[in-house]
C-alpha cells in the first residue's frame, strides 16, 4: 500500500492502493470515472488512453505508482463546461462514432496528436492514431474528425455517396 | 455422405444464428460455498429503492411501443439492441417521421425486459425490415388518434387540419393540439390499451421527411463526453468486482481447488459450484491476485483436443453424428458433369475468427428479495432473461434483464455468460457484483465464427456456359450458399461438423465463407473459359438487382480500362454477391509483397443495394465498417490453436485492422425507393475478401484458396 498524489481532471486527489494496480483500474474503480475504457490491458488497443503531464498513455499498462505526482486528464476532464473541447466537437459533428467505445481514447489520442503536430498530413494523421483499434472500423470518419478538428474540413458532406 | 435428394429441405440462414442453452448448472447449494470475513462488506446495506415495476405493459398494445410525455417528448420502446450499428437512430427517425415531429422530440428506450416489447434477437439484419416497421405502424397510429381527437373536440372533418412538428391547427380557425395535449387525455388512454394496438397508415416514401436523409447517431455527445454508460460502466452501490478461474484448456475439468487459500483475504467472497469456481473483492485487482491464488491449488483433468493445423481434414472427417447434409438439387449433377465439355474442381478453406468486439463481455448483477437484476452486452435480452431464470430457478418475471448501449457485438454477443458469472457471484456475495471478461478471456471463451471447408466442382458447356455447379460446405454454415449463377444442373451441400472450437453467428454468418468460395471459383472458370470475369457473372446472373450493383461497381471502377493497365505488383479484382435481400459488388486493387507474398488493399470501390434506404449516414458508416472488419479476415485473422490451447489470443498476435489497413474506398448507393429497405449492417462485408484474392491472382499469377489470404509458401 501507498499513498498517491496526483490531479486529476484540474483536482487534487490521493489514493492508498497497491502501487502495481493499473491506473485505469483506479481511475475506474476509486474514482468511478468509467470514460477510461479497458480494451485489451496489453497497450494495444489505447481505449484506455489518458493524458499523463499532456502526453497520451494507456492507463491499462501504466502502474498507478507511475502516476504519482503528475496530472491526469481524462476524457470527462477534457471539456469545459458544457462547451465541448474541439475534438469532441469534431467527432460528433463527422458522426465519427458507432458504438462510441473507442471514442474516449481515440479523442485523447487526436488531442495529443493535435497538440504536438496541429497540421497533421493525413499520414501523420494515420500514424499518431495507428496505435487506437476501432472494432466497429470506423477508421475513415476518425480520420476525418481529425482533420476537421486542425481545421481541414470544412461542413459535413451531406448525400448518400462515399468520398 | 448422402446423396439423395431431398428438394423440400431449403437451408435457411436463420436457423444458423447462435441459440444455445447457457453452459452454467448450478447447485445453488449454500454448503459448497464459501464466504469469508472482511465480512462487513458481505452484509447486504442497499438502500432500499422503490422496486422497479416488473413485466412490460400489456404486450400488442400502443402503450407498450410509445409513451407520449406531457413535456412534449415521445418515448418509444424497442426489444433490439444498439451495439453500434444503429437502431437507436434508425427507430426515432422512423417514429418521427410517422408522427410529424422533429427527431431531437423522440426518445428510444431499448432492451429493458420489465420495460419494452419482446422484438426478438438482435441479429439477422431483422431491425429494419420487422421492428421498424412495427414502430411507423404504431407511431402513425398515434398520429391519426391525435388528428381524429382534434376533430372530434373541435367538431371539425379530418381533411380541414393539419398537422405539423407535432401540433395538429385548424385551416382558418384558432385551437390547436399537440401530442402533449393528448397525454393523459382519456381518448389516448382508450386507445393506448386496447388490443391489438390500432395500426396507422404508413408515410409512402416520396413523402418521407425525417426517413430517407442523413442523420448521425442522435447521441453522439454522450460518447464524446465519455458519460454514455456500458454494460462494463455500471456501477451500483457496494458493487464488488467479479473473476472466475477459467481451465488451463478447452476441454480440461476442474478436479480439485482449495478455496481455504483466500480466506484471509479482505472483502473476498469465493464460490465454488460445480465447475464454477469464481470470487467476487472490493477491486478488480484484488479479484484477480485471489483467483491467480486459486489457480495455484487448482488440479485439472485434460483430454486430447485437435489443433488447427489439419483443422480442415478434421472438420470433414468429423460430420455431426446422426447428422443429415442439407441438399438442395436441381437437375442431375451426374449427368450435368458426364456431358460437360470442361470440369474444374477447387477447395477453399475459411478460418475460425474471433468477433473481438471493443468492449469484451460484461455484466453487473444484483439481488433484491429474490429478484434478479442484470446489467450486460448481449444481443438478446428476452432469451437471456429466460435462462437465467431457469438457471437460479426463478419465475421469468423475477428477473430483469437491462442492455445499455453496448460496445460493440458483431454477432458475437448472442449469448451472455458474463451475467450467469455476475449473478452467481452476487448472489454469493449479497451485494451486487460486475464481472468484466478480459480480452484473453474473450478470445478464448467467447464463441468464434466457424471455420469452413468448401469443395466445388462445375463444368461448363462446349459454349462455356456453366452446365453443373456442385457445391459442398463443410462447418461453417448455410447462408447465402445458393449460387446466384444460372446453372441448368446445380447441387448445394452444407455438412455440419463436430467443431474443436466453439462457434456461432458472426455477422453475415456463413455467407463470407460462401461467397468467397463461389466468387473466386468463378474466376477461376472464367479463366478457363478464356472469358474476362466481368463478362463471364454477366452472362450468368439473371437477377437484374445483382446485376445493378455489378454494373454499377465496375463502371464507378472503371474496371474495363483499369483492369488492362496493369502495374507492376499490383492487380485488380471483382465479387459480388447477395444475401438477406442486399446486393453487393467490389472492384479492389490490391498489392502482393514479393517477399511474403502478403496482399495489401490499396483501393476499394462497392456497389451496394438495400432497397430504400433509410438513413444514408448510418448506412455509410456500415458499409465502410464492414469493408474494413472484412478486411481483417481477409489479411491476417485466424484463430490458431493447439491440444486446447490458443497460441494467438491477443492483439498483439491476432492482429486485426488498424489505420494503416484503411484502403481508398469509393461507396456507390443504388437508393431503390420502389422497394422495401432490408437491414444493412452484415451483407456488405462479403465481397472483399474473394475480389481481392481474384486481385491477387491478377497481380502474382496465383490462386489463393483460403482466408486469410496467403499466397502458398508464406506464413502469417
Ligand atoms: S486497454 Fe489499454 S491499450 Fe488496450
Ligand atoms: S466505434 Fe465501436 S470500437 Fe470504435
Amino acid at each position: 500500500m501507498a499513498t498517491l498524489r496526483f490531479t486529476v481532471n484540474g483536482k487534487a486527489r490521493s489514493v492508498d492502493t497497491p502501487g502495481d494496480r493499473p491506473l485505469l483500474d483506479v481511475l475506474r474503480e476509486d474514482f468511478k470515472l468509467t470514460g477510461v475504457k479497458y480494451g485489451c490491458g496489453e497497450g494495444q488497443c489505447r481505449a484506455c488512453t489518458v493524458l499523463i503531464n499532456g502526453r497520451a498513455a494507456p492507463s491499462c499498462i501504466t502502474p498507478v505508482r507511475a502516476a504519482g505526482g503528475k496530472s491526469i486528464t481524462t476524457i470527462e476532464g477534457l471539456s469545459n463546461g458544457e462547451a465541448l473541447h474541439p475534438v469532441q466537437q469534431a467527432f460528433a459533428d463527422e458522426g465519427a462514432l458507432q458504438c462510441g467505445y473507442c471514442t474516449p481514447g481515440m479523442i485523447l489520442t487526436a488531442t495529443a496528436l493535435l497538440e504536438r503536430t496541429p497540421h497533421p498530413t493525413p499520414e501523420q494523421i494515420v500514424e499518431g492514431m495507428n496505435g487506437n483499434l476501432c472494432r466497429c472500423c470506423g477508421y475513415p470518419r476518425i480520420i476525418a474528425a481529425v482533420q476537421r478538428a486542425a481545421g481541414h474540413r470544412p461542413a459535413l458532406r451531406e448525400g448518400t455517396n462515399g468520398e | 455422405m448422402n446423396d439423395q435428394p431431398f428438394l423440400s429441405e431449403p437451408v435457411e440462414p436463420e436457423r444458423h444464428e447462435l441459440r444455445e442453452e447457457p453452459g452454467y448448472v448450478f447447485q445453488l447449494d449454500r454448503r459448497s460455498f464459501l464466504q469469508f470475513a472482511g465480512a462487513g462488506l458481505l452484509i447486504s446495506v442497499l438502500a432500499p429503492e422503490a422496486s422497479a415495476q416488473r413485466g412490460a405493459a400489456g404486450t400488442g398494445t400502443l402503450e407498450s411501443r410509445l409513451h407520449l410525455g406531457e413535456d412534449g417528448f415521445i418515448t418509444v420502446l424497442a426489444g433490439k439492441v444498439e451495439e453500434g450499428q444503429g437502431p437507436r437512430t434508425e427507430i426515432a427517425m422512423a417514429a418521427a417521421e410517422e408522427l410529424r415531429v422533429p427527431v431531437e422530440r423522440i426518445r428510444v428506450l431499448l432492451a429493458d425486459t420489465d420495460l419494452v416489447p419482446n422484438d426478438g434477437i438482435t441479429a439477422g439484419s431483422r431491425t429494419t425490415p420487422a421492428t421498424i416497421p412495427a414502430v411507423r405502424k404504431a407511431a402513425a397510429a398515434a398520429r391519426e388518434l391525435l388528428i381524429q381527437t382534434a376533430a372530434r373536440r373541435w367538431n371539425a372533418a379530418p381533411e380541414m387540419l393539419e398537422l405539423r412538428a407535432g401540433v395538429v391547427t385548424r385551416k382558418g380557425a384558432s385551437g390547436a393540439l399537440s401530442y402533449a395535449g393528448l397525454a393523459g387525455s382519456e381518448e389516448l388512454a382508450k386507445a393506448f390499451q386496447s388490443a391489438p394496438a390500432p395500426e396507422g397508415k404508413l408515410t409512402p416514401l416520396k413523402d418521407w421527411q425525417t426517413l430517407g436523409r442523413p442523420r448521425l447517431r442522435i447521441d453522439a455527445r454522450e460518447f464524446v463526453t465519455g458519460s454514455h454508460v456500458f454494460p462494463s460502466d455500471i456501477q451500483r452501490p457496494g458493487m464488488l468486482y467479479g473473476c472466475v478461474l477459467r481451465p488451463p484448456a478447452l476441454g480440461a475439468t476442474l478436479e480439485y481447488v482449495d478455496l481455504v487459500k483466500i480466506q484471509s483475504l479482505p472483502g473476498v467472497a469465493g464460490v465454488h459450484d460445480g465447475y464454477f469456481v469464481g470470487c467476487a473483492a472490493p477491486t478488480s485487482w484484488a479479484a484477480r491476485q485471489a483467483i491467480k491464488t486459486l489457480a495455484g491449488t487448482a488440479q485439472w483433468k485434460t483430454t486430447d483436443q485437435p489443433s488447427s493445423t489439419g483443422l480442415f481434414e478434421y472438420l470433414k472427417q468429423h460430420p455431426v453424428s446422426g447428422g443429415q447434409p442439407r441438399v438442395q438439387i436441381k437437375g442431375s449433377v451426374e449427368e450435368g458433369l458426364k456431358s460437360a465439355s470442361r470440369r474444374l474442381k477447387a477447395a477453399y478453406q475459411a478460418a475460425y475468427i474471433q468477433h473481438a468486439p471493443m468492449e469484451p463481455r460484461a455484466a453487473v448483477a444484483e439481488w433484491r428479495d429474490g429478484q434478479l437484476s442484470v446489467w450486460t452486452g448481449t444481443s438478446n435480452p428476452f432469451a437471456v432473461r429466460d435462462q437465467l431464470a431457469k438457471v437460479f430457478q426463478l419465475p421469468p418475471h423475477s428477473v430483469r434483464v437491462i442492455v445499455p448501449d453496448m460496445g460493440g457485438g458483431f454477432g458475437g454477443k448472442h449469448t451472455a455468460e458474463a451475467a450467469f458469472e455476475a449473478a452467481r457471484l452476487a448472489r454469493e456475495a449479497g451485494k451486487p457484483v460486475s464481472v468484466r471478461w478480459t480480452r484473453a478471456e474473450e478470445f478464448m471463451w467467447a464463441y468464434s465464427r466457424p471455420a469452413g471447408l468448401i469443395e466445388i466442382e462445375a463444368g461448363l458447356d462446349d459454349k462455356d456456359q456453366l452446365l453443373v455447379w456442385d457445391f459442398a460446405n463443410y462447418n461453417s454454415g448455410a447462408a447465402a450458399i445458393v449460387s446466384p449463377y444460372r446453372s441448368p444442373h446445380a447441387r448445394t451441400r452444407y455438412v455440419e461438423c463436430d467443431s474443436p472450437l466453439r462457434q456461432g453467428s458472426y455477422r453475415a454468418l456463413a455467407s463470407t465463407a460462401n461467397n468467397f468460395a463461389r466468387e473466386c471459383f468463378m474466376d477461376e472458370l472464367a479463366a478457363a473459359a478464356g472469358a474476362e470475369p466481368l463478362e463471364f457473372r454477366l452472362a450468368h446472373i439473371d437477377n437484374t438487382r445483382l446485376r445493378d450493383v455489378l454494373v454499377a461497381a465496375t463502371d464507378r471502377f472503371g474496371w474495363r480500362e483499369r483492369r488492362g493497365k496493369k502495374k507492376p505488383g499490383t492487380g485488380a479484382g471483382l465479387a459480388c454477391g447477395t444475401e438477406k435481400g442486399s446486393y453487393v459488388a467490389a472492384c479492389v486493387e490490391v498489392s502482393v509483397d514479393p517477399a511474403t507474398g502478403a496482399p495489401r488493399l490499396l483501393e476499394i470501390c462497392q456497389a451496394y443495394e438495400c432497397g430504400a434506404i433509410l438513413n444514408p449516414a448510418g448506412l455509410k458508416q456500415q458499409v465502410e465498417g464492414a469493408i474494413i472488419q472484412g478486411l481483417g479476415a481477409a489479411l491476417r485473422e485466424e484463430l490458431q490453436f493447439e491440444n486446447g490451447k490458443l497460441l494467438n489470443g491477443s492483439f498483439a498476435r491476432y492482429r486485426v485492422p488498424r489505420f494503416k489497413d484503411v484502403p481508398k474506398i469509393t461507396l456507390e448507393f443504388l437508393d431503390r425507393k420502389d422497394l422495401e429497405p432490408v437491414g444493412a449492417g452484415e451483407t456488405p462485408i462479403i465481397a472483399v475478401a474473394p475480389a481481392m484474392a481474384n486481385a491477387m491472382f491478377a497481380a502474382a499469377g496465383e490462386r489463393v484458396r483460403s482466408m486469410p489470404l496467403r499466397a502458398k509458401g508464406t506464413k502469417s
